[in-house]
């Protein structure tokens, strides 16, 4: 065995892994004559999440809500505009203060598998060399590198004397995206990001992707963020579970509540906007109807109000706060919390 | 029912026989068709359900002659009672957006980025019918509430960049709707799409089949969507059609081995904390047809006779296909 323990603990298993507060980014978008400022993208627009040691942090959500900004931010491969970011304990990239984290560091402990199998690893690099350069670089002897880089070959099920000298181009896309778990691992992350992992795969591939995920999470000791657009994929992986809608948490929980007694409207119409494989029971009317709004110029007050059933004059004004209905369980809707001027305010909690 | 609306005829709409398709190229060959059959009736919806690879899209195409130059095709290929590779260039040209019509998964690149929605929609009115520019606007109109796009007045002159992934697809249809087509093809048209968005454009579609009378062949990988939107499902793996039937019956019991690992591993509601039943290895390269069973080499009731020769698509039942000699075998058992 070549490779290395994790970092230590710190804070011990209370303390959680990651968390962000008030987290943002604004995109600008230029144009006209001199590259004037024209207005922003609100991608991310004040998320605070934490993640548990241990756990998996699910993040669903459509196109356009935020979700792979947040990857990007949460690895810091974007800098956010503003909000904190604390790991273990330690402020991330604030290593000028006494207990920060530096962001070289940070990025060793927290890693990201990306979506696209292929434009994730280099073309010209044989898969081994890929995932012994992450170690190199952090200064790892290269003939201890790459016996570690054969070493996370067969730990992610792709034979070390049959693989490791192929090309990203010889790989299937089931096999690519297990080359990219194994670079990810290459450090011994304690955080692993994962970006839509499974969603280019087709199902029966998907599947061993999944059960492949749950086994090293348990092998490696990891922590994961998983972030996706398929509902079913980020139940059956989830501890808990953020549900973002244009740059904001909606919804957050324990997967089980979440699933079964879902809170804000638009997590009910999101779960209910699944296929029923069933066709016995199919739907004649959809949950929802229009398109999410473009995330330049989000709604005021509530950014759902303008597809929700329920929306009242108090929606339009006033942004929600998240309001807790149960031990972990917080929804951000003006229905869920007693008295905020909703005819309906404090409706759902019961 | 309004003047765009007629019902289809009743005649077959499909009848595809011994369908190969080939792609030769200097370097490899792929055999991605190897021999499928299959028919729809009028006002049918047939899903073809596979993963990448699976011929399932080439087949479609195939439908419609829109396969490229490199593609050798062979078979029997009669749509609305017309053998199509027996068609010119201008006969094909009144055929697709007349009889058959097509949509597919980008709208950005099936549509004309250079003309307003409703141009593109007259335009298709005025090819077919001959009719003049007012009433081919006229018909845009229509078309646009049949779709259901809000403001569709004013939407008619937005250009496609300028609408939503949803409205996008919902133009998309309105063109392939415009000349009241007997047949619609539909190529994973709600992959691309938002959950909340997909469904919407899936009830849009069966709402629109149910009107028009429609025929429909929906290629999907996704078995939530057949569950949603098909009367028959043809699984299709490695080139060949290896299970049909009726959708519910499929779904709730698949006959044969890739079916039933297909529906294994999908992940839906209830599987948390379990492990996700896979099917071992990759779909097979196709560089040479199939001797034996193409699903063989991961199929968990393997048996020695299943590298001998090509399982036929044998009946079960009334309405069902399998090709699998097991469970033929079974199926012979079960009937002494």
């Amino acid at each position: 065995m070549v490779l290395p323990p994790p970092a230590p603990d710190h804070g011990g298993a209370a303390q959680p892994l990651l968390e962000t507060r008030g987290l943002v980014k604004h995109f600008p978008i230029r144009g006209g004559l001199f590259g004037r400022q024209m207005g922003e993208v609100r991608a991310v627009d004040g998320v605070s999440l934490s993640v548990r040691k241990g756990e998996t942090l699910g993040i669903v959500g459509e196109s356009g809500c935020g979700k792979s900004t947040m990857a990007r931010l949460l690895m810091r491969l974007l800098d956010p505009g503003a909000g904190e970011m604390i790991f273990d304990g330690e402020p991330v990239g604030r290593d000028d203060l006494a207990g920060g984290i530096s962001l070289k560091e940070y990025r060793r402990q927290v890693q990201l598998v990306f979506q696209d199998s292929y434009a994730s690893l280099n073309p010209r690099l044989p898969i081994e060399d890929s995932i012994a350069f992450a170690p190199e670089v952090h200064g790892v002897p290269a003939g201890e590198a790459r016996e570690r880089a054969r070493e996370l070959l067969a730990a992610v099920g792709l034979a070390p004397a049959q693989f490791a000298r192929r090309y990203p181009h010889e790989l299937s896309g089931g096999q690519r995206q297990r080359v990219n778990i194994a670079r990810a691992l290459a450090l011994r992350p304690r955080l692993v990001i994962l970006d839509e992992p499974v969603s280019a795969l087709d199902k029966s591939v998907e599947a061993q992707v999944l059960n492949l995920l749950v086994d090293l999470k348990e092998s490696f000791g990891l922590t994961y963020v998983f972030i996706s657009h398929d509902l079913n994929v980020v139940q059956y992986i989830s501890d808990r579970v953020l549900v973002m809608y244009l740059g904001q948490v909606a919804e957050e929980g324990p997967v089980d509540e979440i699933y079964a007694r879902p809170a804000h409207p638009y997590t009910r119409a999101l779960l209910a906007s699944r296929p029923s494989m069933d066709p016995a029971q199919r739907r004649t009317e959809p949950p929802l109807t229009g398109d999410p709004p473009n995330p330049v110029n989000p709604p005021s007050g509530c950014r759902f109000r303008t597809r929700c059933p329920f929306a009242e004059a108090v929606c339009a004004d006033v942004p929600p706060i998240a309001a807790t209905l149960s031990p972990g369980h917080t929804a951000a809707c003006h229905m869920a919390l007693p008295g905020s001027g909703h005819s309906k305010a404090g409706g759902i909690a019961a | 029912m309004s003047a765009v609306l007629k019902p289809a005829n009743e005649a077959p709409l499909i009848r595809l026989r011994d369908l190969h398709v080939r792609f030769e190229s200097r370097d490899r060959t792929v055999h991605a068709v190897n021999g499928v059959d299959l028919d729809l009736a009028a006002g049918e919806v047939l899903c073809i359900l596979g993963e990448s690879g699976s011929g399932k899209s080439v087949t479609l195409r195939a439908l419609m002659k829109l396969l490229p130059k490199t593609a050798k095709v062979t078979g029997e290929i009669q749509v609305a009672g017309r053998d199509v590779q027996a068609m010119n260039e201008g006969q094909l040209a009144d055929f697709r957006g007349g009889d058959v019509a097509m949509i597919f998964q980008e709208p950005m690149t099936a549509l004309d980025p250079v003309f307003t929605i409703g141009r593109q929609i007259a335009e298709t009115v005025q090819r077919h019918e001959g009719a003049s520019r007012s009433t081919a606007d006229a018909r845009a109109l229509e078309l646009l509430e049949l779709v259901q796009i809000p403001s569709a007045k004013r939407r008619l002159s937005a250009y496609p960049h300028e609408l939503s992934g949803g409205l996008r697809q919902r133009a998309m249809i309105a063109v392939a709707l415009a000349c009241r087509p007997k047949l619609l093809l539909a190529d994973e048209p709600t992959t691309a799409l938002d959950a909340t968005v997909q469904i919407q454009v899936l009830l849009l579609l069966r709402s629109l089949q149910e009107q028009l009378g429609m025929g429909v062949v929906f290629v999907t990988h996704d078995l939530g969507v057949a569950g949603e939107i098909a009367d028959r499902v043809a699984v299709m793996y490695a080139g060949k059609v290896v299970e049909e039937g009726p959708v519910g019956a499929l779904m709730a019991g698949p006959l044969h081995p890739y079916a039933k690992g297909l529906l294994g591993a999908t992940v839906h509601a209830g599987m948390r904390g379990k492990r996700l039943t896979t099917i071992p290895g990759a779909p097979p390269m196709l560089d040479k047809v199939p001797t034996g069973c193409a699903f063989a080499p991961r199929c968990p009731e393997l048996i020695d006779c299943c590298h001998n020769g090509v399982p036929m698509l044998k009946p079960f039942g009334p309405d069902r296909l399998a090709r699998c000699i097991r469970v033929a075998a079974r199926a012979a058992q079960g009937e002494k």
